[in-house]
């Protein structure tokens, strides 16, 4: 085979194989919108019970986005769970926003939902998220309602 | 008596001492091609030609296997998915199994047998046909001549196809997915793209085939330079490159997932 269109067929692979590559970093992975934020700060935030929620879980506001949980840990003094959150700085949240841990659909993922306050400092990084709201765990849930429908039974019978 | 029991404890350590001899041999064989490689990259239209015969000639397999693959992805897993009411995230499915798994593994499986034979193929004949000796004869180290630069050229070749297969793989699925099925197309690229991670899913599996490029391109340089100089042992040869290569992908493969996916998410 001639030289020249060995080469080009090779040239021809290696820039196949980098589209293949570009497509799988932009289009499947969505890598520009990870470029687009400019950076993240961390916050932290303390459970009493954080239910099923995973590192790398979505931390969203008003159903987008805005972060990713970076880390969880628990604290063995208080006997909470100690969640650290990468939140994009684009989004500035004030100091006294309110962090629960939803869940997105009867069977879904869990995810941090983050709560706006009306404070006007906004929060920076490292600092910490005081007011939060733990997972809802469906056996307690569940225990609840038992225990209030006997009570309401009882008073019935009354 | 004595001596015919030792001769069965002999008969039981001869293999073993061979094996781990082997693997001792193959150890120095790297690390020589790797101190020998410089040629591959000065003269580098050797590494082209050699790019030419693996990695170019390997694309038709690799495409049209990953689009089967993807195809019977989307097929297979809109059959489970639709169970759960969750035939949205027919893109995750396939793009995270062909990305994370399927991609480098087929492709590195497909590699070792259509590329890998072809150069422990070459070598060995070259070898059997005594052009390795004469290339010693004339002062051009055949390690430097001809290994090192289809050693590179499988190297680099085995990442790209691997991209590939996974691309075209992605590709399959969304035609069946979205086109045959009818998945939603808006849902099946924003919920891959929201569960696929750049570093943590697509650089993994680049990770990925790129050891698998090196094992698998190491095993068929050494099997053939190895080989037995006879058309017998050229063709054993030839068959212990895609068994050796596809079973060192596979072992290669859960290794690397151990440390890779290992607790997180």
């Amino acid at each position: 085979m001639q030289r020249s269109s060995l080469d080009l067929w090779v040239g021809i692979f290696v820039v196949a194989g980098m589209v293949a590559l570009v497509f799988l970093a932009f289009k499947v992975a969505n890598l520009g919108a990870a470029f687009s934020s400019g950076g993240t700060y961390r916050v932290q935030a303390r459970f009493d019970n954080i239910g099923g929620l995973k590192v790398r879980a979505p931390v969203k506001s008003a159903g987008v986005v805005v972060g990713r949980v970076e880390g969880i840990k628990l604290d063995t003094d208080t006997f909470e769970a100690v969640v650290t959150m990468n939140v994009d700085s684009r989004y500035g949240f004030p100091k006294d926003t309110f962090a629960s841990v939803l869940t997105s659909g009867i069977l879904g993922e869990q995810y941090v939902g983050l709560d706006a306050g009306g404070d006007s400092v906004k929060l920076k990084d490292g600092d910490k998220v005081m007011k939060t709201q733990s997972a809802v765990v469906l056996e307690k849930l569940i225990s609840q309602f038992m225990f209030g429908k006997a009570a309401d039974g009882n008073d019935g019978k009354k | 008596m004595d001596s015919r029991r030792r001769d069965y404890v002999r008969r039981l350590g001869h293999p073993m001492v061979n094996a781990v001899w082997r693997i001792g041999y193959a150890a120095r064989f790297f690390a020589v091609t790797l101190a020998y490689s410089g040629t591959s990259f000065r003269r580098f239209s050797l590494t082209v030609r050699e790019m030419y015969f693996t990695g170019v000639q390997s694309l038709v397999i690799i495409l049209v296997s990953g689009l089967f693959v993807g195809m019977v992805l989307g097929l297979q897993g809109y059959d489970t998915l639709q169970r759960y009411g969750s035939s949205e995230a027919l893109g995750v499915l396939v793009s995270l199994s062909l990305v994370r798994e399927l991609g480098p593994v087929v492709a590195g499986l497909l590699f070792a047998s259509r590329a890998g034979s072809a150069i422990t193929a070459e070598i060995g004949l070259m070898k059997a046909t005594e052009q390795l000796s004469a290339m010693e004869m004339m002062a051009v180290n055949p390690i430097a001549r001809v290994v090192a630069p289809r050693f590179w050229a499988g190297v680099m070749s085995m990442p790209l196809l691997a991209a590939l297969f996974s691309g075209m793989g992605i590709f399959g699925g969304y035609l069946v997915g979205v086109g045959l099925i009818g998945v939603d197309d808006g849902a099946f690229w924003s919920q891959m793209q929201a569960a696929v991670d750049w570093r943590h899913d697509v650089l993994n599996g680049v990770i990925k085939s790129f050891v698998f490029g090196v094992a698998v391109t190491l095993i068929a340089v050494f099997e053939g330079y190895d080989a037995v100089p006879t058309a017998e042992g050229v063709s054993g040869a030839t068959t212990r490159t895609v068994v050796t290569s596809s079973l060192a992908i596979l072992g290669l493969d859960f290794v690397l997932t151990a440390f890779m996916f290992r607790g997180v998410g």
